[in-house]
């Protein structure tokens, strides 16, 4: 090699001097002198703007495996309607078609009821590069009025909460990351519980809830919802609902499993309320 | 100099497919470790230094947006890199199974020390749902990958050390 005439540092003394930097932010980034703000506004500049580019091609890769899956739905029961009689099938549907765009309506308008905090869209344009986390990049940022501990919804309900934050783009775990635990109750009684991510339900689609007291006289498909005691989520939003509750082997609590009623294999849009829990 | 833009265009590639396009083709919902190809791959082949400077680059590109605190992905893949540089000397052009063994080796340690660092301290002690689901799907899915790309990167790094011996020749 032709570095005869330069500085060469060992092996050795380079890995303990990157060893100490790597140590040293560590520690840093648990005070209030964290680096990792002004890194994610310099490297932001060239990387979102392409996140965003290659995410559409993404999209158009799953719209076309969308499309193929659809393609043989169709045919299979194209098939199927042939044999019904025709006429039948389609006043059927006609009228289950205005009653399903009834029960939209009507979901939409207890939504919006219950949600009344203000609202800003943003879409995700990057998702945890890892198969341990469940975290997600958000193209809204401080710029937008975006700041930690800012809950985020999908059009049914919650979905996390805004980590961290940086120019024109934010962090959020959702609430089935394995670290995560949201402070709920249930909508009818009232009884306060905690729902807690965990890695090894994700392919189940399911969460676990627990610290349900003994006596609380909950049941399985009861709604959660955020609970008012939480320090950060606001309550009243939808969080899923509950199943399988076994009482637990120390005989004081009851736990189960929630079915969260956001789809977060598909999340592409989401809702951050710009509003914190005032204490 | 050329093949400090290469490794840093690798990075950056692998890092934004990995957090985009790959999401939508995980299977069973896992994806591969692509950042990670760079590291093993630039470690092995041209040595310890590469390799630790490959690694901490990348690693700090995940602390800074998905990272908890800014330097663990930073140090683990850097000691992965300086790993894979320990067989600098056994690499040779044309054989691709020390490659893959190594690639296997390094997801396997990567998945072990997040599952320590990040799950077993927190208490959730099933390791072997972990290692089943996550780490191993993970690691065969990269590994399919890194056969796919291993070829044109050693291509492309065997072209830009004769681009630089030229020069180098040129001057010296």
């Amino acid at each position: 090699m032709n570095r005869n005439n330069k500085f060469s540092m060992p092996v050795k003394y380079l890995l303990l001097i990157l060893s100490s930097i790597c140590i040293l932010l560590c520690i840093l980034s648990f005070t209030d002198i964290s680096a990792a703000p002004y890194l994610k506004d310099i490297t932001g500049y060239i990387l979102i703007p392409s996140q965003q580019g290659l995410n559409r091609i993404g999209e158009w890769f799953s719209d076309k495996a969308d499309n193929l899956e659809k393609l043989k739905e169709v045919m299979a029961e194209n098939e199927l309607l042939r044999e019904q009689n025709s006429a039948l099938m389609e006043e059927n549907s006609r009228i289950a078609l205005e009653r399903t765009e009834l029960e939209q309506l009507r979901q939409l308008y207890k939504l919006d009821e219950t949600y009344d905090y203000p609202k800003i869209m943003a879409k995700v344009i990057g998702k945890d590069p890892g198969n341990w986390f469940q975290i997600f990049q958000i193209d809204k940022g401080s710029a937008d009025g975006i700041t930690v501990d800012m809950n985020v919804l999908s059009g049914t309900g919650l979905v996390g909460i805004v980590t961290s934050v940086s120019e024109h783009s934010a962090i959020v775990r959702s609430i089935i990351d394995d670290s995560s635990n949201v402070s709920a109750e249930f909508s009818i009684t009232s009884d306060i519980c905690n729902v807690k991510g965990d890695l090894s339900l994700i392919n189940e689609g399911k969460i676990h809830v627990e610290d349900i007291l003994k006596d609380a006289k909950v049941d399985n498909g009861y709604t959660l919802v955020t609970s008012h005691i939480s320090t950060k989520y606001l309550p009243g939003i939808l969080i899923g609902y509950v199943s399988d509750i076994t009482i637990d082997a120390n005989n004081l609590t009851k736990s189960g499993y929630v079915t969260p009623v956001v789809d977060f294999e598909h999340l592409t849009y989401v809702l951050v309320i710009t509003e914190l829990k005032q204490h | 100099m050329l093949r400090k833009i290469f490794t840093c265009l690798c990075l950056i590639i692998a890092f934004l497919l990995q957090v985009t396009l790959f999401h939508g083709l995980s299977l069973a919902s896992t994806k591969p470790n692509l950042i990670l190809i760079p590291v093993f791959t630039f470690g092995f082949m041209r040595g310890k230094k590469a390799g630790i400077w490959t690694g901490f680059f990348g690693g700090l590109l995940l602390d800074i947006y998905y990272g908890d605190s800014i330097g663990f992905y930073a140090m683990l893949y850097m000691y992965l890199g300086y790993f894979n540089g320990i067989f600098y000397t056994l690499f040779y052009d044309e054989d691709i199974t020390l490659p893959l063994f190594l690639n296997f080796a390094s997801n396997l340690l990567y998945g072990i020390s997040v599952y320590v660092i990040r799950f077993l301290l927190r208490g959730r002690l099933d390791f072997g749902y972990y290692f089943q689901h996550v780490i191993i799907a993970e690691t065969i899915y990269t590994m399919i990958i890194s056969i796919l790309v291993y070829r044109p990167i050693l291509k492309i790094n065997r072209l830009l050390e004769n681009i630089e011996k030229r020069s180098a020749s040129k001057f010296g």
